[in-house]
């Protein structure tokens, strides 16, 4: 591919995207059936813009890489040991039962027992991309039938390491020299144990201790894009090494994510990483489109459409048995089931695999490519169905409970945590609310850190962090970071991109305060008015006034003060208008004292003078 | 144990005071009383609970001392009684911190005496008004003794006002030795 042709080809696939994605995600399709449509109009069956389904299919399988280290940086290391029974539990017998009933079933079709059980595990493991695409979309990760489908893909991506040992030990050529010496080629068994055990370790390690100081030191840095580079760095070099030690790079990501979900970075890692795993995943998507073989299916598309069927109700009839025997509730099973009776886009590696170890003829691997494929699309389509059935089941007297959502979403977002942002902080968490704490100075976030304060290191003028933060939930957000500029942008682009949340912000002084109000923030208050004032309140009363009173004028010049801050709002572009107007207040203010004081008799006499 | 007498002084504008002013001003060096500004110790109204039975158990006599407005004792004197007379503590089951002490209203009117009687211009007498107080002191097991009233502080001349300051310290030293002697 020439440079041209990479442009030409991107081209094409932003295109398709962006016409056909849109719609589909309107018309209540889903991202994911969108972005196959769109590669099959532009793929070879089609409109045949774009050729090289195949490579592209590799590059953005990356996509999914990217997608388990986001997981695993939302899956903190106590969460994941709380899924250890579904990991294992439903996982395993996930696998290992789809797996037995498809390959009695590929060899009752006539298939020989070897081919039949490449068949049944090839086709035993579901689509992570699809299947967290569609549960990420929904907002159902972190129910019950979400996190159950999240550990059987967990358990799939350790499945396809013994899978990938099995395969050349069923190449028809069975359990001769030569088949035996390839699987064990890489060293004795031991050797190679020690190795995965020593990378995992590695991996653990070097999150736990070496990665923070690095992003620290990349944090303090200030260049932008080279911590976005330091992340990508990251996933691709933990990849990199998976992949030489001959583990699913996407299983190592997810590795390196937990153990970096902990650390203050997770935020910043999250909104770098997230539009890069969104596109390749995107791109992922489109080159599945592409990659549906019509004329495949249009050679035997009865036999290919009774193929697609039958795999889809055989994984559906397992992972509904599943559900029902691990105790998931109600229309929870539905969910879980339904959203991982796909194939997987591993299955492509493995008929790739299985074909060259000579596991599976040709004939039937492209005819099987195919059957994923589409069993891929029908996933979108299986999920409009079911909530059309739930739909109907549930009205009127079948309403169930809501789902719990086990996510935590917390109400307040504080942004910037320096002098003024850590007393609104620390009061609001005295009164038991939950917050989310953003400061962009690393080495301050360590030291939060250390005292306990789980803080977040993060550039919050960036409304992807901001999200990642939960903006979408929150109640209100407060803006406490020093730059005026910076506030006032803050402010709008909260307004903006999260309407529903209240706005407090500090302010710096008075036209700071008519900029943000301009910008749209709900409350804001002067940062230094209310200690200054009460500096001047106990002068007062160290030059003898009594406290009541010198509480009583405080009071009064902090009421009048703020009126005429609202008053000036109106003129506030005239330095003649604020002049006078700050005079008359002046004036004012003066009359009000002397009567507080008894010098001019009031108005309206309280009576207390006896 | 401190002074016998705790004068709980509360008046919302003391600047202004013409009568009470001066009778605080007139007891507060006598050794056997310590006056507590309410208003002045708690301008924001949060009373320092402790700070306050400490006071109060240390002293013998309390003085509810201030004018009277609306036919009663300026708000922060009603806060002051309501979280510093906790149950527990000041009545209900185990709430004898205040049993046998005595409790004397020094209070002022602006009206003239008589507008102070039952067919005068408010109905009532001053004692009538302070039936609240004298309740409260007596559910705590404390007696209540004849209050110490200021009538007509509007028209009082400077000579009415010192007179009655002094008598107000004359008042509290005698009830001061009247109870060190019952006490022997």
């Amino acid at each position: 591919m020439d440079g041209h042709n990479v442009l030409l080809s991107a081209f094409f696939f932003l295109a398709a995207a962006v016409a056909v994605v849109p719609f589909a995600r309107r018309g209540g399709l889903g991202s994911v059936l969108g972005y196959l449509l769109a590669g099959v109009f532009i793929g070879p069956y089609a409109l045949g813009l774009v050729t090289n389904a195949e490579d592209i299919l590799h590059f953005s399988e990356f996509g999914v890489v990217m997608m388990l280290f986001l997981v695993g940086l939302e899956l903190e290391p106590a969460k994941l040991w709380r899924l250890r029974v579904p990991i294992l539990g439903m996982g395993g017998a996930q696998v290992v039962g789809t797996a037995l009933v498809l390959a009695l079933i590929a060899i009752l079709l006539g298939q020989t027992w070897q081919t039949g059980i490449a068949i049944g595990m090839a086709l035993s493991l579901s689509s992570t991309a699809i299947a967290l695409q569609i549960l990420n979309e929904r907002h159902v990760l972190g129910t019950t039938a979400g996190q159950s489908a999240f550990s059987v893909l967990l358990f799939q991506d350790i499945a396809v390491i013994p899978i990938l040992a099995i395969l050349p030990l069923l190449a028809t050529g069975l359990l001769d020299g030569s088949a035996v010496a390839a699987a064990s080629d890489d060293g004795p068994a031991w050797l190679r144990a020690l190795t995965v055990i020593g990378v995992v370790a590695g991996i653990v390690l070097a999150g736990r201790y070496a990665l923070r100081p690095v992003f620290r030191f990349i944090a303090g840095s200030g260049i932008r894009e080279i911590f976005t580079a330091t992340a990508l760095l990251l996933v691709v070099g933990t990849a990199l090494l998976m992949q030489l030690i001959g583990l699913s790079p996407a299983l190592g990501t997810f590795l390196a994510g937990v153990v970096l979900a902990n650390s203050e970075y997770r935020l910043a890692l999250e909104s770098d990483i997230e539009p890069f795993k969104a596109l390749l995943l995107g791109l992922f998507f489109i080159s599945v489109g592409m990659s549906i073989n019509f004329g495949v299916i249009g050679d035997h598309p009865v036999l290919i459409g009774g193929l697609v069927v039958g795999m889809i109700a055989v994984k559906l009839g397992v992972l509904l048995v599943l559900a029902r025997a691990f105790g998931l509730p109600g229309e929870q099973n539905l969910l879980f089931s339904f959203v991982l009776a796909q194939g997987g886009e591993f299955a492509f590696v493995l008929f790739q695999f299985a074909a060259a170890e000579g596991a599976l003829t040709s004939e039937v691997t492209e005819m099987l490519v195919v059957v994923v494929a589409l069993s891929m699309a029908t996933t979108p389509l299986l999920m409009i169905l079911l909530d059309r059935v739930l739909r109907r089941m549930r009205s009127p007297a079948n309403q169930r409970e809501p789902d719990k959502i086990e996510l935590e979403g917390h109400p307040v977002i504080v942004i910037g945590y320096g002098r003024f942002g850590q007393i609104v902080g620390r009061f609001l968490s005295a009164n038991g609310v939950g917050m989310v704490i953003l400061d962009n100075d690393p080495d301050h976030v360590e030291v939060l850190r250390q005292f306990g304060v789980r803080a977040f290191y993060g550039d919050a003028t960036r409304l992807d962090l901001l999200e990642r933060a939960g903006g979408e939930t929150a109640k209100l957000f407060v803006v406490a970071i020093d730059d005026k500029e910076k506030t006032v942008a803050t402010v709008q682009a909260i307004r903006e991109r999260f309407p529903q949340a209240k706005v407090f912000a500090r302010a710096r002084n008075r036209d700071h305060v008519y900029d943000l109000w301009s910008a749209g923030a709900h409350f804001t208050h002067r940062e230094t008015f209310d200690a200054a004032l009460t500096m001047g309140r106990e002068a007062l009363v160290a030059l003898g006034e009594h406290p009541f009173a010198a509480r009583r004028r405080a009071r009064m010049f902090s009421e009048h003060d703020e009126k005429m801050l609202a008053d000036g709002y109106a003129v506030r572009d005239s330095d003649e208008s604020l002049v006078k107007l700050s005079r008359q207040a002046r004036e004012q203010l003066e009359r009000l004292v002397a009567v507080d004081k008894g010098v001019t008799p009031a108005e309206k006499d309280h009576g207390w003078g006896d | 144990m401190g002074a016998p007498i705790l004068v709980l002084y509360a008046h919302p504008r003391p600047e202004l005071s013409r009568v009470n002013q001066a009778m605080a001003e007139a007891v507060r060096d006598l050794p056997e009383v310590v006056v507590r500004d309410l208003y002045g110790l708690y301008p924001d109204y949060v009373i320092d609970v402790d700070a306050e039975q400490q006071a109060v158990r240390q002293a013998d006599i309390l003085v509810w001392h201030h004018p009277l407005q609306w036919y009663s004792g300026p708000p922060i004197l009603k806060e002051w009684i309501d979280v510093v007379l906790a149950r527990g503590w000041a009545y209900g089951h185990g709430g004898t911190a205040l049993r046998g002490k005595l409790v004397l209203s020094a209070v002022s009117t602006g009206g003239k005496p008589e507008a102070y009687q039952r067919e005068g211009f408010h109905g009532h007498t001053v004692p009538d008004f302070l039936r609240p107080y004298e309740r409260t002191a007596t559910l705590c097991g404390m007696k209540y003794l004849e209050p110490f009233v200021f009538y007509g502080s509007y028209a009082a001349t400077e000579t009415q006002v010192h007179e009655h300051a002094e008598a107000y310290r004359a008042h509290l030293q005698s009830l001061a030795k009247q109870r060190a002697a019952e006490h022997g």
